[in-house]
């Protein structure tokens, strides 16, 4: 039988530890980023970085493509902004009820997407994402076109004044860290190897006695949990939910910025989302041809660039990131 | 006039012709993507674009060339499916020994770029487009008022359907094809030329497309987001029938359309939804689809 070497497993101890050293390297660019680059901006691309990282562990990790990922990251944002707005929660009340509505979507929608393979998971989730868009654009809390405006920052567990936008920026990174240590700690335990497996080979996995069906819904459910974490914070940083949130081009805009970054990269998706979203800023002035520049992109990577940013890294450097 | 269930016949009538019409809509594009899936396994994320700029090339064609409706619906699958076959020699054809998801990822790009592009010029306001004057008017057929030119919309696409299923399964070059799909390598050990074949029925599904296009038209208005959303559905439809027959695509599709048109008469709050609602309970029921074969 054919052993795969790692390529970290026999070198020095610089590579050996590459994802470590990586993790230190983002950790002193989260504390220092805000010196440097326009601290909303950092916060708004920490988000999304989070976003992208939990669609990840889906296509990077069990090879499942979820083309719907925007129901969980919109919803979450509505029913946050609900929850700080209406029912006057507190924000960590308030993006925990997120959360909880977008683990519980993760877990009916994944239930569904799973009954089918490949080609056809990535169509139901696409489907299931527009249906619960038409529901959005018809439930009267949403505001329909207005979106869900002026949310309250509010108190973090009563001591924190969130208006501060260092405060704020303090809450986003921690969040976005707590994140990013989870989704480390399931890729390299038991149950991310045996994900790890089903990606590679699924019948195997399942001759090896792995029930396959619970492992991949439970990685849709933790998928979909962190997006809506990721959603849910974002609603209380930029105190808006609208139906960009939750429409099918931000679940396109999540695969790009993950297949940039380097699909099945730890590190990845979070370089994808700072390149994509800074695109778009920059290229805010050009109108419509941002929708062309990105469908390029999409070709792009796809035709001569399907490691992305991250991964040709790694590949070009042997690390694991 | 009489009621059904309480709702006026003719309202009822009225609404099952608009589900028809949905339904040949659906029918045209799932068979297209079960054709091109078939040969490329590809799933063609940009069928919904292809499909918007059938209708656009007949806007452009009556605008800038005066020429008419009946011109456009040849003139238009034709531009549009020599677009398709650069499209798959370009791009699609370094992508068959890779995963699914890659085919799926490069047509989602295309259907940006020619959404995109098509918004820059044209703006995103629907454009209207005028009915032939052969197809004006309409006949009372005594229960309800028949518009001409949406009785051929019925008649043109079921016969586009049933033809395509006809040259797919009961003639020699649709052998060729499914034994190709089969198992490619042995039909090119007989000496057909396999990889013209993809591009060929690459060609032919996106025409189908821009056929449907150029139908819809003037039915609704012309715009360069016409597609986005009707492919979703699409997808829908395609889950719930499944891939594995042409025959399955078209039932599926009309089928579909008149339960949608249904919804809209009896529960409107509905209609947008019931076809993914219905996709989620044929998941549980039958998980490979009403005519898939399981993989």
């Amino acid at each position: 039988m054919e052993r795969v070497v790692e390529p970290a497993a026999k070198a020095s101890p610089w590579r050996r530890n590459s994802e470590t050293i990586a993790f230190g390297v983002l950790v002193a660019a989260i504390v220092l980023g805000p010196f440097f680059i326009y601290p909303l901006f950092l916060m708004q691309a920490l988000c999304f970085a989070l976003f992208a990282c939990a669609f990840n562990l889906l296509i990077g990790y069990v090879g499942l493509l979820s083309f719907g990922h925007a129901l969980y990251f919109g919803w979450a944002s509505y029913i946050s902004a609900h929850a700080a707005k209406v029912w006057g929660l507190p924000p960590e009340l308030a993006i925990l009820s997120g959360t909880a509505v977008a683990a519980l979507f993760g877990l009916v929608a994944g239930s569904l997407a799973i009954r089918r393979q490949g080609i056809y998971f990535a169509m139901i989730t696409l489907a299931l994402a527009q249906m619960m868009y038409f529901v959005a654009v018809r439930m009267k809390f949403t505001g329909g076109e207005d979106g869900i405006q002026a949310v309250p920052r509010g108190t973090l567990f009563g001591l924190f004044d969130l208006r501060n936008e260092t405060t704020m920026y303090m809450l986003v990174a921690i969040i976005f860290l707590a994140g990013m240590l989870l989704i480390y700690r399931i890729i390299h335990s038991p149950f991310g190897e045996v994900l790890k497996a089903i990606r590679e080979n699924e019948t195997r996995a399942i001759s090896l006695g792995y029930k396959t069906d619970r492992y991949k819904l439970m990685a849709f459910v933790l998928s979909a949990t962190l997006a809506g974490v990721a959603g849910s914070t974002k609603a209380i940083l930029l105190q808006i939910a609208s139906l960009t949130d939750v429409n099918w081009p931000m679940s396109g805009e999540v695969v790009l910025m993950t297949l940039v970054g380097g699909l099945g990269t730890i590190f990845g998706p979070i370089v994808g989302s700072f390149v994509i979203l800074l695109m778009q800023y920059k290229l805010a002035f050009v109108g419509e041809w941002v929708l062309v520049i990105q469908g390029v992109i999409f070709v792009a990577c796809v035709l001569l660039f399907r490691r992305g940013i991250v991964g040709e890294l790694a590949y070009k450097l042997h690390l694991r990131l | 006039m009489f009621t059904i269930f309480g709702v006026p016949s003719g309202a009822l009538f009225g609404q099952l012709l608009i589900g028809l019409i949905n339904g040949s809509f659906y029918a045209l594009l799932s068979l297209g993507l079960a054709v091109i899936f078939g040969m490329l396994n590809i799933i063609n994320f940009s069928h919904g674009a292809q499909y918007m700029l059938g209708a656009l090339t007949a806007y452009l064609l009556l605008q800038v060339t005066g020429l008419g409706y009946w011109p456009s619906l040849i003139i238009a699958p034709i531009v549009v499916g020599l677009l398709g076959i650069a499209i798959e020699r370009f791009f699609l054809q370094w992508l068959y020994k890779l995963d699914h998801l890659y085919g799926l990822l490069l047509t989602f790009g295309l259907a940006l770029i020619i959404e995109g592009v098509s918004r820059h010029y044209f703006g995103t306001a629907g454009l209207p487009y005028t009915l032939p004057d052969s197809l004006q008017g309409g006949r009372n057929l005594g229960f309800m008022f028949l518009p001409n030119y949406r009785a051929w919309v019925i008649v043109a696409s079921l016969t586009v359907c049933l033809g395509t299923w006809f040259l797919i399964e009961r003639t020699r070059i649709g052998a060729y094809l499914r034994a190709a799909t089969e198992n490619p390598t042995l039909v090119r050990a007989f000496g057909i030329n396999v990889p013209r074949m993809i591009t060929l029925t690459y060609g032919f599904g996106v025409a189908i497309a821009a056929f449907a296009g150029v139908m819809a038209a003037p039915i609704y208005n012309v715009s360069p987001n016409m597609g986005s959303e009707l492919i979703i559905v699409v997808f829908a439809v395609v889950v719930i029938g499944g891939m594995g027959s042409i025959l399955g695509a078209i039932v599926t599709g009309f089928g579909l359309g008149v339960i949608e048109g249904l919804t809209k008469v009896f529960f409107p709050e509905a209609s947008n939804t019931v076809i993914f609602v219905i996709m989620a309970i044929v998941l549980l029921v039958r998980p490979a689809g009403l005519f898939g074969r399981r993989a």
